[in-house]
């Protein structure tokens, strides 16, 4: 395909999308379940793709993920409470010392920022270690900048452990698409730069790759930080979407929830993270929710429905997923015109060939 | 000063007592898998609440062995399930099978209590009141480094001196060549997971008896904790991770009661990382060197 | 034939008109409560009063026609990122007005969805000042904890209490708040506090009983959820302590009777309502129709806590629910936005006394009745009840 009916194509298609979503919210209305999905399905696949960055690409195992989430949500919302209403939300601290407050994008930038440098702190010693111990000194960390932001001596910053709101929060799923359309094609350039053949390159041997010229260190302190500040906007946008913040959600199962739907997407697969997203939030929230409703056929109970079983059967698919189709969705392959139009040209050719 | 400071520290040897438990599980998983069992700690959830359905609907003496049963079934049955099929995988798949094990097991006992407390049911002797000097606690927690010690004991013997441990020595030392040396991988495995889940099982007992309520998720912080003591320990080392959990027992208590309660948990965390970054391979670990 | 074909459309048709109607005369109310989590027990209790006001009234008129009244019961799992995803499935249900919940920190979060929605929502049970004071579309029945605390403190203080040590869960927006105001209250009245946390998921609570006795505390003051209070109770009970533990309206529950039964542990709390009060006729023949409710439902005695001890909390969803039925009656429609404007004139003699709301949303509510779990009979015991007068 030639590369200006390429970007034709590509262009039309990322109308189509928000015209879609456009109609979506306009037709089922601002507070359908189809129009929660979408929101929290795209904030879910900007974090997806943040972690896949660092675990599908780079081969760095990190499970840090929902620490900072948490850094850059609570920037957020730190920064964007309107003064006026300061008193209210920091009752236990008089108003906090926080006295001013950003404009809403600055402020998702902030997030980010935040993220990004606690990212680099942490990447520092932790960086050095392999695999599972990467992974678990990862989580610990996130565990440990958790307690941080509860310390009740930061509560004029934090709030302590008590609910931060009445931040400015989105009013069209249009937004959370926007940001995380422009993040994820961030990353996406990012890694068919030099600087992600590396990241790939390391991935795939670590010595082969120093032995190349790459450095090692720098490569995934940089691929570290750049996640986690896709990881803080993610968690901004988290944070709109809820309306409300509390570093107690940030637990180390949200990681997981990511990591699992990196997985179903396929490790190393950006359009495998983001299909995924939408799936796993659209069964989570939606599709499977009939499974935890008592129903009646006639007068006879429909055995095993209750409370929590839609989560059951939820896990019991995701392990069938880990098991049987261990590539996920996509595996490393990428949703892309050019595969499409390859495919539909080779059926084509298979079709010449048969004549 | 004494006086004030045994309370905190009987406090901390018996949670230290209970983390050992858990922690054995995991170091010797690790130590012959070179896997973090995130599911561990789950399993030691699912061992409380057996005893509270099991206890409900029989007498005790009976309620107590098997539950002991179900809990080894349950750790024999997550290995089979989950690990085997990914044993030539890479590491990062069977951790991550690891974690999903962790989540299934957790939204199962969700599903089964409809996520409500549980009280444990009360044992025996050990849920008796007992008087030391000035503080007054349950017997659970003066019995539960006795019984850790010998049971620990107990099974280094058998690893030194039995067959099968010798054979579980060879294969945490090189999988492969054991394989071809004619060890039956698999049944060392299983035989890991079945010791490790009969500990859970005693552990559960040991902790619930002395903190009643069992809800599905109160497993995972125990659990970790018991991880970063087995590696604190130098993992793959079963003395080591007695003393580490210990350590930990006692240090976390120890932060509560000079007032820093909110980092009792990241204190566990910090820990991990300093010895991490470190000292890798632990207090008693070995040392090991990378293979090209 | 023909006939039977005949026969079978007709009654597809009729069958199809009554469902068309019923569908047109239902007005739906959320039930936003936890069934799961640490307050799971408590929120069963809230929606077992609010199922039962069901049952008494389940139709309310509005102009000349009468609406079935149907209850969307959803659980947000005492969790606050649980609590968006069950309020948005309210919102998304199309409630008219919302109920709940039991849990301040779950209010707050809710109350952000249904304020996005303009959803009207009438707390039963939650205190925290914040769930009201910043948000437009919540209304709340019961009294807040600047009022509890100072309660509590005033009646520690009366039983000769000079050290409190208070002990809260972090990031429960409850037990923080209510721990603040009671320490607030404590040292302005001349006592020292000793304040420390503890971690969700804690399991291990002799520490922190060991910091109150080397703080010479005499008394311990910790609101928290049930799940905690059994723990924190039962360690309590094997470490002897001499000092009694108070707390707010969560631990008035059967999980603290059966942790406190047998041992010699004083628990005191404070709540919204006494089941053996007899000077309110709506409330003891409101307690006589529940017990009976209760005793013919085994499921509903089962939530309960397997007893017939009327807790408050029912009291007060019973009575949540008849406001909003007033509240749907003076809107004379069934859309969110009329319940909402006319919530803030709405007033009803309740169950758990008088409800007027003042300009934040907050019913006058001045009464708290404290109570003393009996170590023997597993009962509570009357204390006294105590006004914002009696405080001075």
């Amino acid at each position: 395909m030639k590369k200006s009916t390429k970007a034709a194509v590509g262009t039309l298609l990322v109308a189509a999308l928000f015209a879609g979503v456009w109609l979506a919210e306009r037709l089922a209305g601002a507070n359908s379940m189809l129009v929660t999905v979408l929101e929290k399905g795209a904030i879910y696949a900007l974090i997806a793709v943040s972690m896949n960055l660092l675990n599908g690409f780079t081969g760095l195992f990190s499970l840090g993920q929902a620490g900072f989430m948490l850094v850059g949500a609570y920037t957020y919302a730190i920064f964007t409470i309107p003064a006026a209403r300061r008193m209210a939300v920091y009752q236990y601290y008089q108003g906090g010392i926080v006295q001013f407050e950003l404009p809403c994008l600055l402020a998702i930038v902030l997030a980010g920022v935040v993220a990004a440098a606690f990212a680099a702190l942490v990447g520092l010693p932790v960086l050095r270690l392999k695999s599972d111990y990467l992974a678990i000194a990862t989580l610990g960390f996130a565990e440990i900048i958790r307690a941080v932001i509860q310390y009740d001596k930061l509560g004029p910053l934090t709030n302590g452990s008590n609910l931060l709101k009445t931040y400015p929060t989105f009013d069209t799923a249009l937004f959370p698409f926007a940001v995380a359309g422009v993040c994820i094609a961030v990353i996406l350039m990012l890694i068919h730069s030099t600087y992600g053949r590396a990241c790939k390159a390391i991935r795939d041997d670590e010595i082969a790759a120093e032995a190349m010229g790459i450095n090692l260190f720098r490569h995934k302190l940089l691929s570290f930080v750049i996640s986690s500040f896709f990881a803080g906007v993610g968690g901004a946008l988290l944070a709109m979407y809820q309306g409300t913040v509390q570093a107690n959600a940030f637990k180390s199962s949200m990681t997981y929830e990511i990591l699992l739907i990196v997985v179903i997407g396929g490790m190393g697969s950006v359009t495998g993270s983001v299909l995924a997203s939408f799936l796993f939030i659209a069964c989570s929230e939606w599709w499977l929710r009939f499974l935890d409703v008592e129903t009646f056929i006639g007068t006879v109970q429909v055995p095993l429905l209750r409370s929590g079983f839609r989560m059951v059967v939820f896990s019991v698919v995701i392990m069938a997923v880990v098991l049987f189709y261990r590539r996920g969705i996509m595996g490393d392959r990428e949703f892309s015109l050019d595969a499409i139009a390859r495919a539909f040209s080779g059926k084509k050719r298979k079709g010449a060939r048969a004549k | 000063m004494f006086d004030r400071i045994l309370p905190y520290l009987l406090a901390g040897i018996s949670v230290g007592g209970q983390y050992a438990l858990i922690a054995v599980g995991y170091t010797m998983v690790y130590g012959i898998l070179r896997l973090i069992n995130f599911a561990h700690g789950d399993i030691f959830t699912a061992a409380g609440f057996f005893m509270v359905y099991f206890a409900a609907a029989m007498p005790l003496y009976v309620a107590a062995p098997l539950v002991v049963v179900a809990t080894v079934l349950l750790g024999f049955v997550v290995e089979r399930v989950a690990y085997k099929p990914l044993r030539s995988a890479p590491r990062m798949s069977i951790m991550i099978s690891a974690i999903g094990v962790s989540y299934l097991l957790q939204n199962l006992m969700w599903y089964v209590t409809g996520g409500l407390a549980k009280q444990y049911p009360v044992l025996p002797w050990i849920s008796e009141q007992i008087t030391i000097g000035p503080a007054s606690t349950k017997m659970a927690t003066v019995v539960t480094p006795v019984i850790t010690v010998l049971l620990v004991v107990a099974l280094v013997m058998l690893i030194k001196h039995t067959k099968i441990g010798m054979a579980m020595r060879a294969v945490s030392r090189d999988f492969e060549t054991a394989q071809l040396m004619g060890i039956k991988i698999n049944s060392v495995i299983s035989m890991t997971f079945v010791i490790g889940s009969f500990l859970a099982a005693i552990g559960s007992m040991l902790y619930f008896s002395n903190y009643t309520t069992v809800t599905p998720t109160i497993g995972a912080m125990p659990g970790l904790k018991a991880f970063v003591a087995a590696v604190f320990g130098g993992i793959g080392s079963i003395p080591g991770a007695v003393i580490g959990a210990m350590l930990i027992g006692i240090c976390e208590n120890v932060i509560k009661a000079v007032g820093y309660t909110t980092f009792s948990d990241a204190f566990t965390f910090a820990l991990l990382i300093v010895v991490l970054v470190f000292k890798p391979t632990g207090l008693f670990g070995e040392k090991t060197s990378e293979k090209v | 034939m023909k006939k039977v074909m005949a026969l079978v459309l007709a009654l597809m048709m009729v069958l199809t008109c009554a469902a068309f109607a019923e569908d047109a005369n239902v007005i739906k109310i959320g039930v936003f409560e936890p069934a799961s989590g640490d307050n799971g027990a408590g929120g069963k209790q809230e929606v077992l009063g609010i199922e039962y006001a069901n049952s008494l009234v389940p139709t309310v008129t509005i102009g000349d026609t009468e609406y079935t009244v149907e209850l969307v019961v959803v659980d947000n799992q005492s969790q606050t990122d649980k609590a968006v995803t069950a309020a948005q499935t309210l919102v998304s249900e199309g409630v008219s007005v919302v109920l709940g919940s039991y849990g301040s920190g779950v209010s707050m979060a809710g109350g952000e969805v249904f304020a996005q929605a303009q959803v009207p929502a009438i707390g039963c049970s939650c205190t925290n000042p914040g769930v009201t004071s910043l948000c437009d579309y919540y209304w709340r029945i019961c009294y807040i904890d600047p009022f509890q605390g100072t309660v509590m403190a005033n009646f520690a203080m009366e039983q000769g209490a000079q050290n409190a040590y208070v002990l809260t869960q972090l990031g429960d927006d409850y037990s923080t708040g209510l721990g603040f105001y009671f320490q607030q209250a404590f040292e302005s009245l001349g006592g020292t506090v000793v304040a420390e946390t503890f971690t969700e998921g804690t399991s291990d609570f002799t520490a922190y009983l060991n910091n109150a006795i080397s703080a010479g505390a005499d008394v311990v003051f910790a609101p928290s959820s049930t799940t905690s209070a059994s723990l924190i109770i039962n360690q309590a009970a094997s470490m002897n302590v001499d000092f009694p533990i108070m707390a707010g309206d969560t631990w008035e529950s059967s999980v603290i009777l059966d942790a406190v039964k047998g041992t010699s542990v004083q628990v005191y709390c404070s709540t919204f309502f006494d089941e053996r009060d007899e000077s309110n006729t709506v409330a003891a023949e409101f307690v006589a129709g529940f017990k009976e409710w209760l005793n013919a439902n085994p499921d509903k005695l089962t939530n309960n806590g397997g007893n017939d001890i009327v807790a408050a909390v029912s009291a007060l969803g019973y009575d949540g629910y008849m406001v909003a039925l007033e509240a749907v009656k003076a809107a004379g429609s069934a859309s969110p936005a009329d319940i909402a404007a006319a919530l803030p004139g709405v007033t009803y003699d309740g169950v758990t006394g008088a409800i007027a709301f003042d300009e934040i949303g907050d019913a006058q509510k001045d009464m708290a009745y404290i109570k003393l779990a009996n170590t023997e009979t597993g009962e509570f015991d009357f204390v006294k009840t105590q006004t914002v007068a009696d405080l001075g």
